[in-house]
């Protein structure tokens, strides 16, 4: 009967210490000019550097979107409500819950790699050797950057999202531009859709860098032990950012 | 001698005894550490040479027995306190352990910037001046993974010196080296321990090394001090495992085999299978 208990004791422990893990660094939390360069740096190093990868699939993930809504609201001849249905499902979920996964594989696993190695070759020793707290110097500034690059990446992934929808909808279908753009203007609502998924964007981003740094900061310091920490921040990201989502829905509905 | 041992003594550790988990590592170890002047701990690999040095910054803390540093016992230090000992302290840790993602100007700037007011073209100087010690100020603006092992060490070295610390720490700084840049190593360490009068550490394994650098010896074995003094009569010491050390004899007091049941039982089992 061992089975099951090690099957919810285990997730329960690593919640709980990633839940320390957090509150240590959050105390720990000192706002000095270093600390908002290394912040800006961290900005630019997982956010800037996943536009490539946010803007691509934003594009495709519009595109596809549009066409099987269109395809599937024409046959109820309402080919024209298709610019509603698009905005609606990227506001409130598509672009948070789609860009903070793609965030994950893109910079949460960087981060997890880059802290772990740095366990392994003693970086993080010579840190705390050099009176530096590396909970201050690397995990806080990672942390700050994720909640400020997935918002972002966020209304990067709606725009670009919206504009594939705009080249199937109006450009290859024919439906006309002022229904299209007035329909969406007409059903989003700024507060509700729009702040909602703004919202969810931030707790996605604060979601997604603290498994991150947790998972680094915890690994191993061999190369399976780095090698496990990555995948395991891509799972528990995507898992995580899933179950939140409901949660925070089921609330703002 | 004993007692001029203390008075000039710059760090001591005290009938200290350290386990890692249930395995004992050090076991009421007495140290002393002259100030001012080179003192090599050395011993087999696992004796807890790095365990030493660990305690005197503090990462670990003994679980019996006093580590001093001057007059400062430090494992009774607060987080503030210690982090204000470890500014006194320079640490050169087996690899160098610099920030891949900063230059090396930036990696020796790094204390200076994050410890002192001091404005940037201050640090700047200050910096290429250290970078000039070890030689490679020519490399201030080069990437760790540009240089060569010995370089990325020296490099750490002029690191650790950034902030003119009391108490200079090497860990295995020889190990992996060819011997041009031990050579270089050596020297240096010897030569900024004379220049700037501090009290040096260096832990190795390099028995014919050590008789170029140090000025004082103490050999680890089992977590003991079996023996110190200077290198010279370490090296013709009678003592069954400082000859076995010294002149790398495989087997001895510390044994070539690792504990196992004698080797024909283990034989006739696996035959049985």
């Amino acid at each position: 009967m061992a089975a099951p208990r090690t099957l919810f004791a285990n997730p329960v422990r690593e919640l709980g210490r990633a839940l320390v893990f957090l509150l240590t660094a959050i105390s720990r939390m000192r706002l000095t000019r270093l600390q908002i360069a290394e912040t800006l740096r961290q900005v630019y190093f997982t956010g800037v550097r996943s536009l490539v990868i946010i803007v691509t699939c934003g594009f495709f993930v519009g595109l596809v979107l549009t066409l099987q809504t269109y395809d599937t609201l024409t046959r109820f001849g309402a080919g024209d409500a298709v610019s509603t249905v698009l905005a609606l499902s990227l506001f409130r979920e598509l672009g948070p819950v789609l860009t903070t996964i793609l965030f994950a594989g893109r910079a949460g696993t960087s981060i997890t790699a880059e802290i772990g190695l740095m366990r392994a070759t003693e970086q993080l020793d010579a840190l705390d050797l050099m009176a530096i707290d590396p909970m201050e110097r690397i995990v806080q500034p990672r942390l700050l950057a994720g909640i400020i690059a997935v918002p972002a990446l966020v209304l990067v992934f709606n725009v670009t999202a919206i504009f594939g929808g705009v080249v199937f909808a109006v450009f290859l279908m024919g439906v006309d531009p002022n229904t299209f753009w007035g329909n969406m203007q007409a059903s989003v609502e700024l507060g509700r859709d729009f702040m909602g998924g703004m919202i969810k964007a931030v707790a996605f981003g604060f979601l997604a860098s603290w498994l991150a740094v947790y998972y680094g900061w915890t690994a191993r310091p061999t190369s399976e032990g780095v090698a496990l920490a990555t995948t395991q921040t891509v799972i528990a990201t995507a898992i995580s950012v899933l179950l939140v989502d409901f949660i925070l829905s089921a609330i703002m509905l | 001698m004993n007692n001029n041992d203390s008075q000039s003594a710059a760090i001591r550790l005290e009938q200290v005894s350290f386990a890692w988990g249930d395995k004992p590592v050090l076991r009421d170890l007495d140290l002393s550490i002259p100030a001012g002047r080179v003192t090599a701990v050395m011993g087999p690999s696992g004796c807890g040479k790095t365990t030493v040095l660990r305690l005197i910054t503090g990462q670990q803390i003994a679980d019996r027995g006093r580590v001093l540093v001057g007059k400062i016992d430090v494992g009774q230090l607060k987080p503030r306190e210690l982090n204000h000992l470890r500014r006194n302290i320079g640490v050169l840790l087996q690899n160098g352990a610099l920030f891949t993602d900063l230059t090396c100007f930036d990696n020796v700037a790094l204390p200076l910037r994050e410890h002192t007011p001091l404005p940037e073209p201050i640090i700047r100087r200050l910096v290429l001046l250290k970078l000039q010690t070890v030689g490679l100020r020519g490399a201030a603006d080069m990437y760790p993974r540009e240089l060569s092992g010995g370089m990325n060490r020296r490099v750490a070295m002029a690191r650790a010196m950034a902030l003119d610390p009391d108490i200079m720490l090497y860990d295995e700084p020889f190990a992996g080296l060819d011997p041009i840049s031990m050579g270089t190593s050596l020297r240096l360490i010897r030569d900024i321990n004379r220049a700037l009068g501090i009290t040096s550490i260096v832990i190795t394994h390099d028995v014919d090394e050590v008789v170029q650098f140090a000025d004082y010896c103490c050999l680890i074995s089992e977590g003991r001090v079996v023996a110190k003094g200077a290198p010279e009569d370490l090296a013709e010491s009678e003592d069954e495992t400082v000859r076995q050390f010294m002149q790398g004899l495989a087997d001895g007091p510390v044994p070539f085999h690792f504990p196992a049941r004698p080797l024909d039982q283990d034989l006739l089992d696996s035959g049985a299978r």
